[in-house]
């Protein structure tokens, strides 16, 4: 008996450790309301990447930026969100329409966060929610594009995230989605630049370890776009992938490139189960 | 007097090889378990520049993945490498040499970038501007005589 509690325990303390370096036991409420799927177990498709639980990267930050995301005043992504608000109402473009035009209230956006990128079957083609604002902005209101990752677009993009928050991402990645998903796996796991690093070196085989500073995460997606301390603005999925690839010493691909849209599926698709929290904030 | 010119002209060529080109990224000799066994540089490695070198983010940044309890005084030592501490202990020189050249000769398929290399990346950019760099363009990130002096500096981490 004795020695079944001890071995009990041990289990416990080794169980810790594991712990000590890695993702923290918090749990994730916005404004006292929105209960947020932080852990959740893999997908079936990850089942040969040694990943067994999903960690949104809210859980990899310190108590202080964490406190920061719990509450939309604090929260600085905040005020770029109502700013889309506007944009939302105002006319744009050549027909004189507004998002507002056909889409009325933005909470008809519920649930877009949650499923982008995702296959178009009129245009045959695999659109981001930034693609598809353009296709908008373009085709039914005569207004210009928004270009990739600008202020305007992810503004707007935050915007509508705010409208999923607590929805699990669930992106599909059978049919016609699979190519692309299957071109983004392929840049997920190719080591790239002088220091050959892939994303899965530093996100599948070392999250939970540091990194000089920094506190690896798995890299998740759920959370975008980020307010970023570090730049006091919101930043965009694509901005992010440039920003990891560059760090490798490697030549990166474009914001908006069909490689970074392919790779966006395909990492969104790695948190499918986890809560929407974007806009979050990190350090 | 001719023994004595001799001698000095021998003199000279051993100075020469002191100074003598050092072995091109390329032509450098791997050993079967990824050692490499002479100096790269054909000179002995300067422990104190290794220390330096070690540290410096836009040098070895060895210590972005590895904790070396010496080196306490620089900050943010990562957990992705094992430890360096003793490491002078229980590797040769020739060993050292081999993984901080190319740590994948050693450790396959490793995270560690090789630090003495110049050819048969994918994407290589022109340092970390994102920007493309041609491979013929590229200088491995450590010159030889970094390598020797990094192997020197972990040669001295004796106690760990
Ligand atoms: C050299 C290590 C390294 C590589 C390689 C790397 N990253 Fe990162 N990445 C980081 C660090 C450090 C951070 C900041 C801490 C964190 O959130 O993990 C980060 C953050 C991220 C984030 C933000 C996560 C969040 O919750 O805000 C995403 C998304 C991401 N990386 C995706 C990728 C993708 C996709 C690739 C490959 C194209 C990649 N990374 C390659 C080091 C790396
Ligand atoms: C991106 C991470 C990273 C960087 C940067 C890095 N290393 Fe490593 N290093 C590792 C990993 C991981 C290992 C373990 C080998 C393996 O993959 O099994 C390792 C192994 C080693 C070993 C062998 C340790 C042993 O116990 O045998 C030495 C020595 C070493 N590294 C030295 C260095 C030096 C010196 C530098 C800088 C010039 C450096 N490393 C930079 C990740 C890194």
């Amino acid at each position: 008996m004795k020695f079944k509690a001890l071995t009990a325990t041990a289990a416990l303390l080794a169980a810790t450790t594991v712990y000590a370096g890695g993702a923290d036991d918090d749990t994730l409420v916005i404004n006292g309301e929105i209960e947020m799927t932080t852990k959740v177990a893999a997908p079936p498709h990850m089942a040969d990447t040694g990943i067994s639980e999903l960690i949104s990267g809210w859980h990899f930050r310190s108590d202080e930026t964490q406190q920061l995301q719990t509450d939309d005043f604090e929260n600085q992504g905040m005020i770029f969100v109502d700013q889309a608000l506007e944009a939302w109402e105002t006319a744009e473009g050549t027909e004189g329409k507004s998002c507002a035009s056909c889409h009325e209230s933005p909470d008809s956006m519920a649930g877009v966060a949650a499923t982008y990128p995702k296959w178009n079957e009129e245009a045959g083609e695999l659109r981001t929610v930034q693609m598809q604002m353009n296709d908008c902005r373009t085709n039914r209101m005569g207004a210009e594009a928004w270009k990739y990752d600008a202020a305007a677009a992810i503004n707007m993009e935050s915007m509508i995230a705010s409208q999923s928050r607590g929805m699990p991402v669930n992106v599909a990645i059978d049919g016609p989605a699979a190519e692309a998903w299957e071109m983004g796996k392929e840049l997920y796991y190719t080591r790239t630049g002088q220091l050959e690093l892939s994303c899965a070196s530093c996100h599948e085989e070392n999250y939970g370890n540091y990194i000089r500073a920094d506190h690896l995460s798995q890299g998740q997606i759920n959370g975008f776009p980020t307010y970023r301390l570090k730049n006091a603005k919101l930043n965009g999925v694509h901005s992010r992938f440039r920003g990891c690839v560059r760090d490798t010493r490697a030549e990166t691909y474009s914001t908006g490139s069909p490689e970074f849209v392919a790779l966006e599926l395909y990492v969104k698709s790695r948190g499918n189960g986890l809560s929407v929290e974007g806009p979050s904030v990190r350090n | 007097m001719k023994i004595k010119a001799f001698t000095a002209i021998a003199a000279l060529m051993v100075a020469g090889t002191a100074h003598a080109e050092a072995v091109s990224p390329n032509d450098v000799q791997y050993g079967e378990y990824g050692t490499i066994e002479a100096s790269l540089s054909g000179a002995p490695g300067d422990a104190e520049n290794g220390r330096a070198v070690m540290i410096s983010r836009g040098k070895g940044n060895c210590i972005a993945c590895h904790a070396v309890t010496a080196l306490n005084d620089a900050p943010f030592h990562g957990e992705v490498g094992p430890t360096l501490d003793g490491i002078g202990e229980y590797r040769t020189a020739e060993e050292l040499r081999g993984i901080v050249a190319n740590a994948k000769m050693t450790f396959e398929g490793t995270v560690m970038p090789a630090f003495y290399k110049t050819s048969g990346f994918t994407r290589p950019g022109n340092g970390y501007t994102g920007k493309a760099a041609k491979e013929e363009d590229l200088s491995p990130i450590l010159s030889a005589q970094e390598v020797e002096d990094v192997v020197a500096y972990l040669m001295t981490l004796k106690d760990g």
